[in-house]
């Protein structure tokens, strides 16, 4: 749709190109400069070139936390998005149990990362929390603070306890969306219940549910606060993700240089992400249109 | 195929329905003959979903029973009862082909692969889609979605009826010729028992060989197109069919004459002494200006709609429309409107009262 | 007022839309624009309302260019086929609104609402929400909403095409009354020639994005400037067949010939396209001279009171239009007669070269 033109409007985007370029390039531009430089202290910085980021790429350590992270995303997201649609199914459509479901699945979303966090970190607690002390009355050996899978579960479980929700809501829209006729029509073929879902529901549920599935896992792969909070990335490394573990080169170890060149390699690969999703989901909407 | 006989039928979506008023569907007492079309008419509002819904079985009565073939189906859930449905809005199954599409229901029934295949084809050819089933359904236009839909609706030969919920609403004016005809001849050509809901009465007509005519939740008339334009049963008929509607007036019948105000009009046939509400219809088409004969008229508007010229006059106070033809020529001192007696039907209390002497 | 396009055209992504269109609308006309769906009604109305900027072109509004003045500030107002109404105001609120906007006082504001709702016979509905409405009475309050503005131009998009066809009936009735108590410049879009017919006025035929012609309404309806309009202002379309004339004798492609009989009788000799209208095949010989054809019926359709015959002719598909209900059967031979006062004749390029004599006499 064509308008009559006049330059007006750009003014009205100003305050926002100022904040954007105080609150986000600056910041990137200081994390490019100290990628590309060495320091001793004392504000004294020498030319490294390219050499943070070929130490960053040669070191395990990295790559062990991208594992850890990768693993941790696509673990999160093949429990969510089954769970989320076996839930969105289960809700009942319509009334006043509709709404109160709705609310009550809408209550983690609202809780704060570091609140969900303590919530878990004391829950899980062998002394005082009620899952790690009912665990360990009835004779399971659960400990995150020691064992590695228990701290693997705890976050898992914590993540999938947080965020369900959000995929059920998202997947609950799709279904709603439906026309009754489709499921009179489904009748009178007489699908099976399989072949409802699969032919009706899924294909309806596809567009929210990619939605959901980037929306997941993007969230997931820059997750800091929860995990941090339950086992600071501990036992040993065992659950230092990517986040946990620039923050502890970074603030930890102070080793500007590495971390610099780690947090923007870590942003590419974030950008490189949301960007095949971004194409996947264009592509998959003209098929549609 | 089977003859679906509605035994004392009536709904209603409260659950105590105190009086009548509170029924969507008054009670009713029909049978739909096996392998005929029919074409259930009404405004929004009528029933004729309600009652659509009843057959197949997506709504259960409050009262009465449905029968196929003699077997009661009442409180038979859809999946048995072997029918049918065309929904306003195709329902297409999108991700799959359309020859998946078209063998759905067959396969679901689990017939065998080369049966289906058969089927399919015969199917395409039907409806005319037989290049593109191995196309995606999505994406297809709404008017080849809806043939899908319908083509799956027949591809079962032992189905006990198809029905069909408004299926052209949202097909483009110049294909819904097309999809009309193509419904016709496949009635033609196959004879299913088809019910057909609509509100379009070109749609109705064209399609069915009775056309049953619902009002506030009751049947008023069940008849052919010709029944339906030349006796209308009950004046909502009567409006409801035809363009512009019938004229009706309020009136006092003696023997072979009614008179409006006073004013006398011949009836082609004697009646017997009319209680209630009485009121005379005449169809537009059977009024006619003169300059001599009939009631005196005032002539507010010729509207010149090519075919045919729509005259809007005043008779005695009440609104007439008259027809009048392409090459008639309207002249000022046309002040009065004649009726052909032979189309002039008698209503007490909106029902047609019969001639004496004519048979019932 | 008038409202005049000079030269307006409209290109969408390398797409015409609308070809350099000259048209000049006068105060206080009713003008329908007829044609089929995509064929550039909802861009040229666009247009005229200011919502889009010409590709080419100017608009004037009284003599004064307004081609790139926003459409708040010009006096337009326009209905949608979809009724679009504020769904949480109440009737009256929603017939209020525009003039709210302007800041008229609320005596005023008062007295207009109730004068359009009494001419749109919504007073007693003024209370209540637009989604407890019918969809006539959805529409009404649209339409009142437009009119209470006193715009200089209303431009109506189909507004009619999503009602039932009875209430379609009773607000074509009532549009031209509206239309005559308010004065303003009215734009009707529609695909009915029908409705164009009913609503009298000027018509605009359009196809492909060209106004193939633009008069009087039953002007333009009998004496169509090409077969292309003719088409246009036909439901179902008109019929063609080709024929040729060699000295006093017509010829029509089925080695059958008649004597070229009145206007046909001075046509030069060549070849020519013959047009009818449905409505003009009988299906008994009506006339002594009336032309027989020979042709397959292929189905029937059947309106309250008439009966549509599809027909073959020889390859060629007819459709005819005949008066009462009959019951003929399908895949049957069937004559039909034309009377020759009712055949248009287009040259080859599709420009009509002789309407038919009953136009003229009409």
């Amino acid at each position: 749709m064509e308008k009559t033109v006049n330059q007006k409007a750009w003014f009205l985007v100003l305050p926002v190109l100022l904040l954007v370029a105080f609150s986000a390039v600056i910041p990137l531009m200081t994390v490019v400069n100290y990628s590309v430089q060495d320091t001793f202290g004392n504000n004294q910085f020498f030319w490294a070139g390219l050499e943070w980021f070929s130490e960053m790429l040669d070191s395990d350590r990295m790559w062990d936390a991208l594992g850890r992270q990768l693993m941790f995303s696509c673990i999160i997201l093949a429990i969510e998005v089954p769970l989320g649609i076996f839930v969105a199914l289960n809700m009942p459509k319509s009334g006043v149990w509709s709404s109160l479901c709705l609310v009550l699945m809408s209550l983690p979303l609202l809780i704060p990362w570091n609140v969900v966090g303590t919530i878990w970190q004391i829950f899980g607690r062998v002394d005082i929390g009620l899952l790690g002390y009912t665990l360990d009355a009835l004779g399971i050996d659960y400990n995150y603070t020691q064992d590695t899978l228990a701290a693997w579960i705890t976050i898992v479980v914590m993540d999938v306890w947080h965020w369900t929700s959000l995929v059920a809501l998202l997947a609950f829209a799709g279904l709603k969306s439906i026309p009754d006729a489709y499921y009179q029509a489904a009748k009178i073929d007489q699908a099976s219940r399989w072949k409802v879902f699969r032919y009706i529901e899924l294909p309806k549920m596809t567009g929210v549910l990619m939605i959901a599935i980037l929306l997941r896992f993007m969230d997931s792969f820059m997750i800091y606060t929860e995990p941090f909070v339950v086992t600071g990335g501990g036992p040993g490394n065992a659950t230092t993700l990517l986040s946990i573990d620039l923050v502890k080169m970074a603030l930890g170890q102070f080793d500007l240089g590495p971390a610099a060149a780690f947090s923007l390699m870590y942003f590419l690969v974030i950008l490189l992400i949301s960007w095949v999703f971004y194409t996947v989901m264009t592509t998959l909407d003209k098929r549609e249109g | 195929m089977a003859k679906i006989t509605l035994d004392n039928l009536a709904h209603s979506y409260l659950p105590n329905p105190a009086s009548e008023d509170d029924y969507a569907l008054k009670e009713l007492n029909h049978d739909w003959d096996d392998g005929a079309a029919y074409a259930l008419l009404g405004s929004s509002g009528c029933g004729k979903s309600t009652l659509l819904n009843i057959i197949s079985g997506l709504l259960h009565p409050s009262q009465g029973r449905i029968l196929f073939d003699g077997q009661d189906v009442t409180h038979a859930p859809t999946a048995e009862r072997n029918i049918a449905q065309v929904f306003q809005f195709p329902v297409v199954y999108d991700t799959m082909t359309v020859r998946d599409n078209l063998a759905f229901p067959l396969r679901n029934r689990g017939r065998d692969e080369a049966y289906v295949a058969e089927r399919v084809q015969e199917i395409a050819r039907m409806i005319g889609m037989e290049d593109m089933l191995s196309r995606k359904a999505r994406g297809l236009t709404a008017d080849s979605k809806q043939k899908i839909s319908l083509g799956r609706g027949m591809v079962r030969k032992d189905v006990n009826a198809l029905l069909f919920d408004e299926p052209l609403t949202v097909i483009d004016p110049h294909m819904k010729w097309e999809l009309r005809t193509q419904l016709k001849k496949l009635h033609h050509d196959f004879g299913h028992t088809m019910i057909y809901v609509t509100h379009d009465q070109t749609e109705a007509l064209t399609f069915a060989d009775k056309v049953v005519v619902m009002y506030d939740g009751r049947v008023v008339q069940i008849g052919t197109p010709e029944e339906l334009f030349e006796r209308p049963e009950h004046t909502f008929v009567g409006y409801f069919i035809g363009s512009p509607g019938m004229n009706v007036f309020p009136a006092r019948v003696e023997g072979d004459t009614a008179y409006i105000d006073g004013s006398e009009v011949k009836l082609a046939g004697g009646y017997a002494a009319i209680d209630g509400k009485v009121e005379i219809g005449v169809r537009p088409e059977f009024a006619r200006l003169s300059q001599t004969d009939g009631l005196p008229v005032r002539v507010h508007r010729v509207e010149d709609i090519g075919r045919h010229k729509i005259i809007r006059a005043e008779v005695l106070g009440h609104d007439i429309n008259i027809l009048a033809d392409e090459d008639e020529h309207v002249s000022a001192d046309m002040n009065r409107v004649t009726f052909d007696a032979s189309h002039v039907n008698v209503y007490a209390n909106d029902w047609r009262v019969a001639p004496t002497g004519e048979a019932a | 007022m008038t409202l005049e396009l000079r030269n307006v055209s409209k290109v969408v992504e390398g797409q015409t839309h609308i070809h350099p269109t000259d048209l000049t609308l006068e105060k206080g006309t009713m003008n329908v624009l007829l044609g089929p769906t995509l064929s550039g009604k909802t861009s040229l109305m666009r247009l005229m309302a200011g919502l889009d900027t010409p590709a080419t072109g100017q608009i004037f509004w009284q003599g004064e260019d307004v081609t790139g003045m926003r459409v708040q500030d010009r006096k337009v107002a326009m209905v949608y086929q979809q009724f679009i109404n504020y769904p949480s105001m109440t009737v009256y609120d929603n017939i209020a609104s525009p003039m709210r906007l302007l800041g008229i006082d609320k005596s005023e504001i008062d007295r207009r609402v109730r004068e359009n709702a009494e001419l749109m016979k919504l007073t007693t509905m003024l209370d209540r929400k637009p989604l407890e409405l019918s969809g006539g009475q959805q529409q009404r309050c649209a339409l009142a909403r437009a009119l209470v503005k006193n715009a200089g131009l209303v431009l109506l998009d189909e507004p009619l095409a999503n009602l039932d066809y009875k209430l379609r009936e009773e607000l074509r009735v009532e549009i031209p009354k509206i239309f005559e108590a308010s004065g303003a410049i009215f734009v009707y879009a529609t695909t009915e020639p029908e409705e164009a017919l009913l609503l009298g006025g000027n018509t605009a035929a359009l196809w492909e994005g060209r106004v193939t012609q633009f008069g009087l309404t039953p002007q333009v309806y009998r004496q169509p400037a090409d077969a292309t309009t003719a088409r246009v202002f036909s439901d179902p379309p008109m019929n063609f067949v080709q024929i040729a004339k060699t000295g006093s004798s017509l010829s029509f492609g089925d080695g059958r010939t008649v004597p070229a009989s009145g206007k046909l009788s001075e046509l030069p000799d060549g070849r020519y396209s013959a047009g009818f209208r449905p409505n003009h095949l009988e299906i008994t010989q009506h006339v002594a001279d009336a032309v027989p054809f020979n042709t397959t019926l292929t189905v029937t359709e059947l309106t309250g009171s008439e009966t549509f015959v599809h027909l073959d002719h020889h390859g060629e598909r007819w459709v005819g239009l005949v008066h009462g209900v009959h019951d003929l059967s399908i895949g049957a031979d069937l004559t039909v007669w034309l009377d020759p006062r009712h055949i248009y004749i287009f040259g080859e390029d599709g420009k009509l070269i002789a309407p038919a004599a009953y136009a003229l006499a009409a």
